[in-house]
């Protein structure tokens, strides 16, 4: 004690000086920009929510069909519309996800550095730049023109756009597994599609799931590619293989645009009903992958 | 690659080799060796390139523990990856030389890297369990070779388990994750899984090089006590490790050539543990066994 005492004594507080100031100025300026992006979503969110919220109703959701523009805000509902972007994104969802997993699946742990898993690496890069009205036209083109309007066509338009997200997001999640879990099974006689299927997919699955969904969402709402596929009738049309189709997405360009107040306040009834379908499949997605990855912690 | 069948011999091509195959003359205190499982004769493996090994001659004896050591970079957990084909699954790697298992050559045509496996299991340094349960994790193995019945797999789980020595510790969890078991009871749980298949020789590649002197030691009585069912080998880094479980040693050094500025690894010198710390002929494995290198 008497020794210690005699010691000088050590000094470990933080040296004040040009590292705490910077450490201060890149705090500082980390919460201002996190704040500068609050404002844009917090503001849509608002006013989606302040002008939306009055026209939605039980009736508005189910009910149809779609008024004409000049009709007053109450009469009839969208149910048409949510009805078909559930139909088009579903059908979507169900020709994109399992070919973008499969074609995951074959560029991480089949093809490796071969030239084919190169190409198609290559093209899901090269089409997710493509502008989706772009999708729109080249489905218009070659199917449409063919087989006429119909929500397959829209779907089809969907499905090209979701399918480089879902192929390049489940790649990085299949990239994520570590090689020690294929050397363990490997190691045990595996084959390598036992391999694939019983180790590296559940092992990724929870990602795949929550990146699909995500796309998924990405696909609910985009407008451009369903202008020229679907014909936005306003009609309910539950065969979505064929027939004129109609979207909320479409939906809210074609009344927006309108003069009347009532085709105004469809359009923002239907945008925060398209905003609550995204929602729910985000919420969706965390649900999934935490039920996926319990045996992972 | 086609060998005729290996004559213990004769196994010797190389002149500095010569010492190493025979065994010692004070042999006879040792029980006589069991048959033969791996015979690998003048092995030379590449990466791309790259000769990561070079002229490797050993024969491992059934049921007993073989142990490579030798500092780092010099090739023994290549050679061990070479004794049940892991290192197929590295790209550019290639093997020469003739590897055989019980009569059969490893690299002949038409041999099934999954079949060879099968047979030959292997625990690796990190411990890897899968993200799944405890039981799936053990149960994995009878699995994927068609095992369906729910009884045989709940009694293949608890006999690997306990051959493990993991039983008493997770039969009231075996439900929850392997990936909240301990690193010692996470490599145990990996060592119950390769067993769970029944293979006929185990390769651990420094199974417990992430563990505590406490985890390893219950590592090595496990291997003390599977040896009479089992062929294992082991690569370490550990000497006083490779003195406590192994009944043979080889000595792997790597060789440099100052010339073209290339290294590789070799088998310096191979034989009986005992032999192999006390009395070894070589003077790299006298400098490494005692200390003085490496």
């Amino acid at each position: 004690m008497a020794v210690a005492a005699e010691q000088p004594q050590v000094d470990l507080r933080e040296p004040a000086g040009w590292r705490r100031t910077k450490n201060q100025i890149v705090t500082i300026a980390m919460v201002t920009a996190f704040v500068i992006l609050l404002i844009p979503l917090g503001f849509v969110l608002y006013t989606v929510i302040a002008k939306g919220a009055s026209a939605i109703s039980w009736s508005f959701l189910t009910g149809g069909p779609i008024p004409p523009n000049v009709l007053p805000a109450g009469v009839g509902g969208m149910g048409p519309a949510v009805l078909g972007t559930i139909e088009i994104t579903a059908l979507a969802a169900v020709m994109a996800v399992p070919l973008g997993v499969l074609g995951a699946i074959y560029i991480n742990e089949y093809g490796g550095r071969g030239p084919l898993a190169q190409v198609v690496r290559f093209m899901a890069d090269v089409m997710t730049g493509v502008p989706s009205i772009v999708m729109g036209l080249f489905i218009f083109s070659i199917w449409v023109l063919h087989f006429g309007y119909s929500g397959l066509a829209g779907a089809l338009a969907l499905g090209c756009l979701m399918l480089p997200v879902v192929i390049r997001s489940s790649e990085e999640m299949l990239k994520l597994v570590p090689d020690s879990l294929r050397e363990a099974s490997y190691a045990l006689g595996a084959t390598k599609s036992r391999v694939t299927l019983t180790v590296v997919l559940p092992a990724a699955i929870g990602g795949i799931v929550s990146g699909a969904l995500l796309a998924v969402a990405r696909a609910a709402g985009e407008t451009a590619p369903l202008l020229f596929t679907i014909l936005t009738v306003t009609a309910a049309n539950t065969n979505v293989f064929s027939g004129a189709n109609t979207a909320l997405s479409t939906q809210i360009f074609a009344n927006a645009t309108q003069p009347y107040l009532g085709a105004q306040s469809r359009a923002w009834g239907a945008a925060l009903t398209l905003i609550a379908i995204a929602f729910i499949l985000m919420i969706a997605a965390r649900l999934v992958t935490g039920r996926f990855t319990r045996y992972s912690r | 690659m086609d060998q005729p069948e290996p004559n213990l011999a004769t196994s010797t091509q190389l002149p500095k080799a010569a010492a190493l195959q025979d065994t010692p003359p004070q042999d006879e205190v040792y029980a006589p060796a069991g048959s033969p499982v791996f015979d690998a004769q003048g092995v030379s493996i590449y990466y791309g390139s790259f000769r990561a090994v070079t002229d490797v001659s050993l024969t491992v004896y059934e049921n007993e523990i073989t142990a490579f050591i030798g500092p780092s970079g010099c090739g023994k957990t290549t050679v061990l990856r070479t004794l049940n084909r892991m290192n197929d699954l590295i790209p550019g790697a290639r093997v020469e030389g003739g590897v055989h298992y019980r009569g059969a050559s490893l690299y002949g045509t038409g041999v099934s890297p999954i079949a060879v496996r099968r047979r030959i299991g292997m625990v690796f340094q990190k411990p890897n369990p899968f993200p799944k349960s405890i039981y799936d994790n053990v149960a994995y193995g009878p699995r994927i070779n068609g095992e369906r019945n729910k009884a045989k797999l709940n009694e293949i789980v608890e006999r690997s388990l306990r051959q493990a020595a993991l039983w008493d510790e997770v039969k009231d969890r075996l439900s929850k994750s392997g990936l909240g078991l301990s690193g010692g009871q996470a490599q145990r749980l990996c060592i119950a899984r390769t067993l769970a298949v029944e293979p006929d020789v185990v390769l651990m590649d420094e199974p417990c090089s992430a563990l505590d002197p406490i985890a390893t030691g219950r590592i090595e009585d496990l291997m003390h006590e599977i040896k009479s069912r089992y062929t294992i080998v082991i690569v370490t880094h550990n000497m006083q490790q490779a003195t406590r479980v192994s009944d043979r040693t080889a000595f792997y050094s790597v060789l440099r050539d100052e010339k073209s500025d290339t290294r590789t690894g070799v088998l310096v010198e191979y034989g009986r543990t005992r032999q192999i710390f006390e009395d070894p002929r070589d003077s790299r494995t006298q400098a490494y066994v005692t200390g003085r290198v490496g």
